[in-house]
């Protein structure tokens, strides 16, 4: 004979000020079944679990439920109560009449009426409940870092440097991402693969990590603590363990009109190349569809012929590799708007209006220009120099509404980069408001101002054109009245938006987390789990979330980093037990189930896999589907699709669910 | 339902925003539609100052707007709202503020001749249904009593065959009257 | 399919080399424009600065009287027509309230479902299937096109694919033999309808399109309205004094241009009407050789 007690939370007053909540524990106490009610102004805090605790014990309670917040909040707290107290943790159910009652209704008889429906719908569920024992899985203490720019980087480094292994996998030909792009860093000003490139190499080194270039998600199957993933191995054309990274082939190649990426496309490289002389690994790759040989079938063929180390193979093929995983970590990055996106600013049509990271090459002492800011159409050094934030960003029209975030201090490091390497040019700044909000920011800011005298100038540019080898752009003074500014540059640099990875959408999809609207993916908790994904073993590192700045992305790494330090830190994961269970029955039957495996064609996780049931000569005597507990999310579809209801899901039993109905509908 | 615990008084802004679906305070004053407009440099209240006399409502501002001489000077060219990053639709804005200055008597001095010209033009078109050049020219005339402006321009585009002397009609003038009538009918006859 | 012809008030007055044009292009195609029965004026920037409710009834009763004349396509050639009857479709098909009360008005209803053609649409539609065969001659001129305000913006009723960098008035040159050239103004206001009121105004607008347009090389700037032509033509005069210098680029319409290069007369094309001397675009054309 059940014997329930229910507790009804007055949550401060965030209940209590619009339900009845001693009505509704009085009326609780008639229910059929319950054994005992009250309420209590705050039942999550000490004496609120103790008071729980004392009543299972005194009134010799079967289970509870707890009538408070939603159990996203608390569900632990008060079966980790209901555990104290002597009786199965999975006894305990939440009615939650703050988020579904008290937040979304005036008071009011209804209000207080609902809640006490809701309580009764929960108090029929509790006397359905069985005992439920945690599933313990293992943990596979190897994490995959997807991403080989600084924050992946730094997540690699911190799980490697805790004696952990570590894949990491990047697209392109080598690590280092847009840091390694850059020429000098806000707001110390000192030199990006100065400090970016020791951590390249050191990652290269690490005995605890494993490196693959070139090389992309294919898929990801599994859940937390033991991921199974595909990776797909690029065919580089070169054989790396003979390699040396010479360069005699690319000095060679005679296809050398390819605009080079990591100069963003403000020079050339080769078909056969290595992205830049700090590359990790320092060996290249062959692009197929701008070589010669492999577009002109079989032609050319110089890089194999000057290779001394015979590591040229141009039969080469994409591989696959599987590697089971326990944490993954996303630190895929950001791309900046290209191309047709300002047609008023004649972006991509004017050879001299360029993006920040363009810039950002000019200024690079390894860039096109050795550091010299030269405009592209004819290599002159720009006199006047316009700079506009916010391009693109807060822009509802074109489709990007938030903040980019990181251009209103590298704008300022721009124009101060500019000024410090030609004293008498001028630079102008238009603007519409200036973020500067982390540590030293705004000094920073300040200092482009008041020392650098970088003209700044609060207005957005409606238009820019060319005219006589002049960049004509047509601003405003917001501050002056609104006066029109008129500047004819000699080149312009646009603060374009940060979007997302192009590739973004397709990789979340394999990784089953979600996204926004943009295409960032999403955290858990915009405030209390801003590093994990709604699945868990995956966290987020950088810019893939959301625009960050280095050390944004650097924090945000270290704090995944000990996400995953932290799940390896045992050898085995425990799991609630919500999952889904075939029946079993005596024998000639043992189980309901036909084995028509209906279940497993509709199981997302592919959690659905088959037994074989023999006798004990060893002969079949049914085949019939069996979940397995470390792959099923609980999703309940197998349970809607079983045509002879032999499948259930635990904690969440059509029985229980019909004695809710039941219950609401006996009212 | 929740009742709006929210009762805004009637305001100028808000006449305006609701006579033309725009919330002004969409505007975050970026500029933008004063930097690229062609007038730019003849306007008095330059259109973003516009929009943020209109969000701040301080006391005098619907005399200050209504008789600003920018509402007049606006072409309509919709530079502004093609480039406005928030989608504010300054144009009609601009349209609803003109039709108020004239309906409250507040048109800018300097705006006299732009007025009588759109006078003038509407005259032509409620006479006949068509505009009649001519016709327009002499109303304007005697409408802004600049008689002799473009007077060397009538010998030659008569010469040219520009210039129609009896008005091309509808074949019932009546029927574009009754427009007229009815629409300023049912706007309490003002006009 | 018949198409329907819209004029506007000023292709009957000072614009008729425009009308005059359109129609003799088309009659070299075999194309028979259908003139809307009794249309009248789309009130012009008048209207909208005035009253809106008269902006919407006026190109609305000429949008009734076409579908009652049974026609699906109709051309207008004016910039400031279409923008009018173009808006005023727009407005009417996305609010019930406002095309209820517009029927009122004018006693008439509507479906708003003709399709507004501008006369580059029309151009590329019904004449280019056919052209190729009538062409003999070529311009062999840079031409400036330029189109103004009211075919590329508001954004809702843009006859231009590209609103920034308009190319539809240029392919149509090409087509002529002509060098369209990349320029800053194509998309600039001309000033418009302060041309009698404000023409100080005006000859500022119009004398920085026509000075970026010589400043570019250009032999001739090619439009596609009344209105803009005017200002650029006729106020000619006062642009010098505003620019102090003598530019003397001629104005034309773009189905002169394009007449031009079927061989038709110049003067069927009313190219002596405008006030701009045309005799140097008119000696810039080379026969084709057969």
């Amino acid at each position: 004979m059940a014997r329930i007690g229910v507790f009804i939370c007055h949550c401060g007053e965030n209940i209590s000020a619009t339900v009845d909540v001693a009505k509704v524990a009085e009326k609780a106490g008639k229910l059929s079944g319950v054994a005992f009610s009250v309420d209590y102004k705050y039942m999550c805090s000490d004496p609120g679990q103790t008071l729980i605790i004392e009543a299972i014990k005194e009134h010799k309670l079967t289970g509870i439920v707890v009538a408070a917040c939603s159990p996203r909040m608390h569900e632990g707290t008060f079966r980790k109560a209901a555990e104290k107290a002597g009786i199965n943790p999975y006894f305990c159910e939440m009615a939650n009449i703050r988020e579904h009652v008290s937040w979304v209704h005036p008071k009011s008889d209804a209000t207080t009426q609902k809640a006490l429906d809701i309580v009764r719908t929960m108090v029929a569920k509790v006397k359905k409940n069985a005992a439920l024992f945690p599933i313990k899985v293992p943990v596979t203490k190897t994490a995959l870092v997807i991403g080989g720019g600084i924050a992946g980087i730094q997540a690699a480094l911190d799980i490697a440097n805790a004696g952990h292994q570590v894949i990491m996998v990047e697209k392109k030909p080598s690590i280092g991402g847009h840091m390694s792009q850059l020429s000098e860093t806000f707001p110390t000003l000192d030199c990006s693969q100065c400090i970016m490139t020791p951590r390249m190499v050191e990652v290269a080194q690490h005995p605890n990590i494993t490196l693959h270039t070139y090389a992309e998600v294919e898929s990801v199957s599994g859940f937390v603590g033991n991921f199974d993933v595909k990776i797909k191995m690029k065919a580089k054309s070169v054989d790396y363990k003979k390699c040396t990274g010479c360069g005699a082939c690319w000095q060679k190649c005679p296809s050398k009109k390819i605009p080079d990426e990591f100069n963003e496309g403000m020079g050339f490289r080769t078909a056969i190349y290595s992205p830049f002389p700090q590359a990790v690994p320092n060996k290249p790759v062959i692009d197929r569809p701008n070589c010669t040989y492999f577009t002109k079938g079989g032609k050319c063929g110089l890089c194999k012929k000057v290779c001394p180390a015979d590591a040229i193979n141009y039969d080469a093929v994409d591989e696959f590799i599987d590697v089971k995983v326990g944490a993954i970590i996303t630190a895929t990055g950001f791309d900046l708007k290209h191309a047709d996106f300002f047609p008023e600013y004649g972006y991509g049509k004017f050879k001299d209006v360029i993006d920040g990271m363009q810039f950002e090459r000019l200024a690079s002492a390894s860039g096109p220009t050795a550091g010299e800011i030269r405009r592209p159409s004819d290599g002159k050094v720009p006199e006047k120099i316009v700079f506009v934030a916010c391009a693109g960003s807060r822009d509802k029209a074109k489709g990007i509404e938030y903040c980019s975030k990181i251009c209103c201090m590298y704008t300022a490091k721009h124009a101060m980069l500019y000024k410090h390497k030609n004293h008498e040019g001028k630079a102008y700044v238009f603007y519409m408001d200036i973020r500067a909000a982390g540590k030293d920011y705004d000094e920073f800011v300040r200092r482009a101002i008041e020392e650098d005298e970088v003209q700044y100038i609060r207005g957005r540019v409606s238009r820019i054109y060319e005219k006589n080898g002049k960049l004509i752009v047509k601003g405003v003074d917001t501050l002056m009245n609104g006066e029109p500014v008129d500047i004819e540059a000699d080149m312009v640099v646009l603060a374009t938006a940060v979007v997302a990875n192009i590739e973004a959408e397709s990789l979340a999809q394999k990784l089953h987390i979600s996204y926004n609207k943009h295409k960032f993916f999403a955290e858990a908790h915009p405030k209390l789990k801003p590093v994990e994904t709604n699945t868990a073993g995956i966290m987020l590192a950088g810019a893939c979330q959301s625009a960050k700045d280095i050390p944004e992305s650097v924090s945000q790494a270290s704090a995944s980093a000990s996400k995953a330090i932290g799940l390896f830190s045992s050898n085995e994961l425990t799991r609630e037990p919500i999952v889904a269970v075939v029946n079993r029955q005596a024998p000639p039957n043992f189980t309901s189930c036909t084995g028509c495996l209906l279940c497993q064609e509709v199981c997302p996780y592919h959690a659905i896999e088959t037994e074989d049931i023999k006798d004990r000569g060893g002969n079949l005597i049914k085949r019939a589907a069996r979940v397995n507990a470390g792959l099923c999310q609980g999703c309940g579809t197998c349970v809607a699709m079983c045509r002879n209801k032999s499948i259930d899901l635990q904690g969440f039993s059509n029985d229980q669910m019909l004695s809710e109905v039941m219950a609401l509908l006996n009212a | 339902m929740h009742e709006s615990t929210h009762h805004h008084a009637e305001t100028f802004k808000s006449k305006v925003e609701e006579a033309i679906g725009v919330t002004v305070s969409h505007c975050y004053q970026c500029g933008k539609c004063t930097a690229g407009c062609p007038l730019n440099e003849e306007m008095d209240i330059m259109p973003n100052q516009l929009l943020r006399i209109l969000q701040a409502e301080m006391p005098g501002y619907e005399e200050k707007i209504l008789s600003s001489l920018s509402i007049w000077l606006c072409l309509a060219c919709d530079t502004c709202y093609s480039r406005c990053p928030q989608e504010v639709l300054l144009s009609k804005v601009m349209d609803y503020l003109r039709q108020e200055s004239l309906r409250q008597n507040k048109v800018n001095p300097k705006a006299k001749d732009i007025l009588s010209f759109h006078k003038a033009f509407l005259n032509s078109v409620k006479m006949n249904g068509k505009l009649h050049e001519v016709g327009l020219t002499i109303d304007y005339k005697l409408r802004s009593l600049n008689l002799m402006q473009d007077v060397m321009l009538a010998p030659s585009m008569a010469a040219k065959g520009k210039l129609a002397i009896f008005p091309h009609q509808v074949q019932n003038t009546k029927e574009i009257a009754k427009i007229f009538k009815k629409i300023t009918d049912s706007e309490g006859g003002k006009q | 399919m018949r198409i329907g012809y819209y004029p506007g008030c000023s292709l009957e007055g000072s614009s008729k080399e425009y009308n005059d044009s359109l129609f003799a292009v088309a009659e070299k195609c075999g194309v028979t424009l259908e003139v809307i029965k009794d249309w009248s004026c789309c009130g012009a920037s008048a209207a909208h600065n005035l009253n809106h409710d008269l902006a919407l009834a006026l190109p609305a009763r000429t949008l009734a009287l076409a579908e009652k004349q049974g026609l699906e396509d109709i051309v207008v050639p004016c910039a400031a027509c279409y923008s009018r009857i173009a808006g005023t479709k727009n407005e009417i098909s996305n609010n019930i309230a406002v095309k209820a009360k517009i029927e009122g008005y004018i006693d008439l209803k509507l479906t708003a479902d003709v399709k507004i053609l501008t006369v580059f649409e029309f151009l590329q539609k019904y004449i280019f299937p056919t052209v190729d065969q009538h062409i003999v001659n070529k311009l062999n001129q840079k031409a400036a096109c330029y189109y103004g305000c009211l075919y590329t913006r508001p954004k809702e009723i843009a006859a231009v694919e590209q609103i920034e960098n308009p190319m539809e008035m240029d392919e149509v040159m090409a087509k002529a033999g002509a060098t369209p050239i990349d320029w800053a103004f194509k998309t600039e206001c001309c000033g418009a309808g302060l041309s009698v009121s404000r023409t100080d105004i005006v000859a500022k607008l119009s004398g920085k399109i026509i000075e970026d347009a010589a400043d570019r090389g250009a032999e001739s700037i090619v439009v596609a309205c009344p209105m803009c032509h005017m200002n650029l033509d006729m106020r000619r005069p006062e642009i010098k004094k505003q620019l102090k210098k003598d530019i003397n680029i001629p104005v034309l319409f773009i189905t002169q241009a394009l007449g031009l290069s079927m061989g038709i007369p110049a003067d069927k094309l009313g190219l002596n009407k405008h006030y701009v001397p045309t005799d140097k675009v008119v000696n810039c054309i080379v026969k084709m050789e057969a």
